[in-house]
């Protein structure tokens, strides 16, 4: 066992509230569902990620930049997936009533969503986890993404622009192809700043450079990020040198989803103290300052 | 339409009456389980297992899923005992159903201790977790030997006043005696069962897949087998059973109840349907009603085993 010196604590900042009032008790009502939502389009959007939309009830059509559902995946031939699959919100529509995924077919569980035809049905569990937080107060926030973290950030989009808020997305890639959430990015008038591989553009000394100039210009109220070890370490060198505050969505392999079973912990420095984290309950967006790669 | 008549889903279950035979296997549950279904609706709350020692847990990854189940070993993480009793306890405060809260440590003595300081108001039970490794029997986990399981039994027994469920291990040859043992140190109930011993390779890299190298497995898989323990150990004791090992539909609970168990525990499923337990209790009542049995705890024990008639053998043997 391992009985290493480490601690554990309630993030001080946007930690999910569970102890009802007494009045909140008598008008109890669900605030995450497992539905059986019906899938409106499955359809790629280029080689490697795949764009699921569905219908939902209103409780998983509130779900908020950041959070994500569990996914029950349905079989695909000669696999037996067990458990839920974790995929981060790619949009949430409470009027239409509907939500959207952006994933990459890369197990057992993606393999199952993939042969999902429009009509058909996905049983999802959600919202969960806390999400971003936008403070009224910035005018310009900055998204810095690559991977599965491109369609993480993408809801910021629509919330940043609701919220009065000018956003800055440096989007990184390995091929400009591949380049998925920057024409979401535009159409909710972002400016969006690709960086790739190919064009040897994306290395954390060009993305510093690009930074730079975006803090240089007061257009970096706060950093939000997902994706890349490498690009979050220069954001976090970023916001301490120029007191810049920051949030980033983690990764974690996930059972429950719900803060049950604690196979989901990081560690994050609080205070100069090591401490485990659930990443699917106390996050999984966290301090930017506090996560660690 | 009138109802043929109401359903009595409540049952006794070693000290405490249940409102009905459906909770939580203890490391399955917390607070997030609030947002998906009314807590007042489960029969009982069943808390993840307190250490008195500060525990960070396995190293990752802590959990790999399987056919039909999951392997863990996620070690047992703990804040200690005042954080429990300061942060935890106070949570199901409010709530009806009775907290029964799960206990481990590395020795007898550590488990009386420990006990008797968590016998506190707002505690109506204490589970003893007794299938964790015992540092003075070389690492042996206790409900594996009948002598280890009724020397902590007893001395838990000595500790507190609570009602006492003492959750046994599958991993051991003769679970019915272990039951014994532990009914004749004077437990009120026995938690028949904990996870299977369990491993996974991955042929990748031809590494355990679990941090710990091995693990528990639940799931549906294992339900035959623990199934199997509750029937045996019906046979061995009188104290209430309360079944625990793959438990994902009312007909699963259902079956167990007949094999022997007064309540079941539900964890693995709840993993994958967040509100398992609630569809488990409706499910339990639907069937009642079905079948018009009146009392839930009327099931306990109900299997039907027959004599079967002598088998003629006769033609085995040449006639002489």
């Amino acid at each position: 066992m391992c009985e290493t010196n480490v601690s554990f604590d309630i993030p001080s900042s946007a930690s999910q509230s569970t102890i009802p009032s007494a009045a909140a008790r008598s008008l109890w009502q669900p605030s995450v569902v497992a539905e059986l939502a019906r899938v409106v389009a499955n359809t790629a959007v280029n080689a490697e990620y795949r764009h699921l939309v569905v219908d939902c009830s209103a409780v998983a059509a509130s779900a908020r930049p950041g959070q994500f559902f569990q996914l029950l995946c349905p079989p695909p031939e000669g696999e037996q997936p067990f458990l839920r699959r974790p995929m981060s919100l790619y949009g949430a529509d409470p009027a239409k009533r509907q939500v959207e995924f952006l994933y990459k077919v890369t197990g057992a569980g993606t393999r199952g969503l993939d042969l999902i035809r429009p009509g058909g049905r996905l049983d999802i569990m959600g919202p969960l986890g806390v999400g971003f937080a936008l403070d009224p107060k910035w005018k310009h926030i900055v998204a810095v993404g690559r991977g599965a973290g491109l369609a993480t950030l993408a809801p910021l989009a629509k919330a940043a622009k609701a919220n009065g808020t000018q956003v800055t997305a440096i989007l990184s890639a390995r091929r400009p192809e591949l380049l998925v959430s920057a024409d979401l990015f535009k159409l909710h008038d972002a400016a969006v700043v690709p960086v790739t591989d190919s064009q040897q553009t994306s290395g954390p000394g060009n993305v510093e450079r690009i930074l730079r100039s975006v803090i240089t210009e007061g257009r970096c109220d706060a950093f939000f990020t997902c994706g890349s070890s490498r690009l979050m370490r220069v954001q976090q060198r970023l916001a301490s040198e120029c007191g810049i505050p920051g949030q980033v969505a983690m990764e974690q392999q996930m059972a429950c989803g719900i803060g049950l079973c604690y196979c989901c912990v990081r560690d994050f420095n609080v205070g100069g103290e090591i401490t485990h984290r659930r990443v699917c309950w106390d996050g999984p967006v966290f301090d930017l300052m506090e996560a660690l790669p | 339409m009138n109802k043929p008549f109401s359903i009595d889903l409540s049952v006794d279950v070693g000290g405490l009456r249940l409102r009905n035979p459906v909770m939580p296997a203890s490391g399955t549950f917390a607070e997030g389980l609030n947002k998906v279904f009314d807590f007042n609706r489960i029969g009982a709350f069943v808390t993840k297992t307190v250490t008195r020692e500060l525990r960070a847990g396995n190293p990752l990854p802590r959990v790999v899923e399987r056919p039909g189940s999951l392997i863990n070993a996620i070690g047992i993480p703990s804040r200690g005992v005042p954080h429990f009793v300061e942060k935890v306890i106070p949570q199901y405060a409010a709530y009806d159903p009775p907290l029964v809260v799960s206990i481990s440590a590395p020795t007898a003595e550590g488990f009386a201790s420990l006990a008797a300081e968590l016998s506190l108001p707002g505690v109506a039970a204490i589970e003893a977790n007794i299938s964790c490794p015992n540092l003075e029997e070389d690492g042996k986990a206790f409900a594996m030997r009948a002598e280890s399981t009724e020397r902590v039994t007893r001395e838990l027994r000595a500790a507190t006043e609570l009602p006492l469920w003492v959750k046994l291990t599958p991993n051991t040859g003769d679970v019915p005696e272990v039951a014994r043992a532990a009914e004749a140190a004077g437990a009120d109930a026995v938690v028949v069962a904990n996870t299977i011993l369990s491993m996974a390779i991955d042929l990748k890299t031809f590494k355990p897949c679990l941090g710990n190298i091995m693990g528990g497995l639940s799931g549906p898989a294992i339900k035959p087998i623990v199934l199997r323990q509750v029937f045996q150990c019906a046979k061995a004791v009188n104290i209430p059973i309360i079944g625990c090992g793959g438990i994902s539909t009312a007909e699963d609970a259902i079956e167990y109840m007949l094999a022997g168990a007064s309540a079941v525990q539900i964890g693995t499923a709840t993993f994958l349907q967040p509100a398992a337990m609630i569809d488990v209790i409706d499910g339990i009542e639907k069937f009642c009603l079905q079948r018009a049995i009146s009392r839930v705890a009327d099931l306990v024990r109900g299997v039907v085993i027959e004599e079967a008639d002598d088998q003629d053998l006769a033609w085995l043997s040449p006639t002489t």
